[in-house]
């Protein structure tokens, strides 16, 4: 998958979700739902040394 | 021979009678996405449903094609819909993959694996592949070598591939393991371009290869929906509802079916309506859906509305969709 712009969605000050443009689309992918293919994705995005950016 | 000869010859000896085919949608008939892309690069899910495109370097259109009633030699008349895969730039390993959910649901012992197809030849054959993936947290990933090559023509023809599959004893099964087979190009880094054309895709325990088996639509698209659910709009179509709380709105709706995990969530051409007054702006969207129902937290909602009115995510006048993706 082509994952860019990767962002925390906040509640009440703590993380809930992410929002990310992934191939083109924009998703919302919930946090840690480990078969969720986006989830584990964005995971191996992480571990290739990028980030994702802080809620607003 | 007796129709009741032909009939016997014709039935399993092993395996189930009915629900033989482990794939899912293998007539090709839903497509929830998209009925055509073009130019493609990357890898995903772009047309017909549970098909997932492994780009591997090549180029490619993919269309789900409707079958010319009467005028598709050597394809049974039963079927009405079938994949085109055309590739424009070759390269290894570019192949269409099918995903069947749970690793051990597709047993140790002989499986056949059956469709139509015709089209043109990738370089050094049309080639079939599998893996066994354990999921996240699980074994790693086993290959299953599939020795048999296949070669297209411009008519249908029914290929037939019986591939080992090895035990999984001792493997540790973790999160969203699946096993999944690729058709199309193998080792070869040719960029010619090929095409293939394939409906009736049929994966069934045992050596024997029997006629494909069909389902109703509504059947096929519920087991799909399992893994992805497009909910199209049309006149002001109202996809969730709720109420909006001191700054947020937390909308809700059924989902169609159980889905396979948490979804994720994705929207176009909709926007969010504050009763009575209108439109309403907000600045993200939170997922907080289960695997059967769909709760999606707007957050910062701001305009004309206040707490505890109620609020509607909606499609514009025709073309707003949300959709819900579980895909292994």
């Amino acid at each position: 998958m082509n994952i860019k712009s990767v962002k925390y969605v906040a509640v009440d000050g703590k993380n809930v979700g992410v929002t990310a443009t992934i191939d083109g689309e924009e998703w919302s992918v919930p946090m840690g739902a480990e078969g969720n293919r986006h989830w584990q994705a964005i995971q191996a995005w992480v571990a290739e040394g990028n980030t994702i950016a802080e809620a607003d | 021979m007796s129709n009741a000869r032909k009939l016997a010859d014709n039935l399993p000896t092993e395996g189930s009678l009915s629900e033989r085919n482990l794939v899912i949608n293998g007539d090709m008939t839903i497509a929830q996405r998209s009925t055509s892309v073009s130019s493609q690069t990357g890898s995903g899910y772009k047309t017909v449903d549970r098909i997932y495109t492994n780009a591997s370097g090549a180029t490619y259109n993919q269309s789900q094609q409707t079958v010319t009633v009467g005028c598709e030699t050597g394809l049974p008349l039963q079927f009405t819909k079938y994949l085109r895969h055309d590739v424009t730039t070759g390269d290894n390993w570019s192949q269409i993959y099918h995903k069947i959910e749970d690793v051990a649901s597709v047993p140790e012992g002989t499986v056949t694996l059956s469709f139509y197809a015709k089209g043109t030849t990738p370089d050094s054959g049309l080639t079939v592949y599998c893996f066994q993936n354990f999921g996240s947290g699980g074994s790693g990933e086993v290959g299953i070598s599939v020795s048999q090559t296949s070669t297209l023509t411009s008519t249908w023809q029914r290929f037939t591939v019986p591939i080992t599959i090895p035990s999984i004893t001792g493997k540790t099964i973790g999160t969203g393991s699946h096993f999944y087979f690729g058709i199309g190009q193998g080792g070869s880094t040719s960029t010619n371009a090929w095409t293939l054309d394939i409906t009736g895709l049929m994966l069934e325990v045992g050596s024997q290869s029997t006629p494909f088996e069909h389902e109703p639509y509504s059947v096929t698209l519920a087991k799909c929906q399992r893994y992805f659910q497009h909910h199209q709009g049309r006149y002001y179509t109202i996809f969730l509802n709720g109420t909006k709380d001191s700054g947020s709105a937390y909308l809700s709706g059924s989902l169609s079916q159980v889905m396979r995990d948490k979804p994720s969530f994705s929207t176009a051409n909709c926007y969010l309506y504050g009763i009575p007054s209108g439109v309403v702006s907000y600045t993200a969207a939170e997922n907080r859906c289960n695997t059967s129902y769909a709760t999606i937290g707007f957050t910062s909602v701001t305009g004309s509305i206040d707490a505890g009115e109620g609020v509607r995510f909606e499609s514009n006048n025709n073309n707003g969709y949300v959709r819900y993706d579980a895909e292994l």
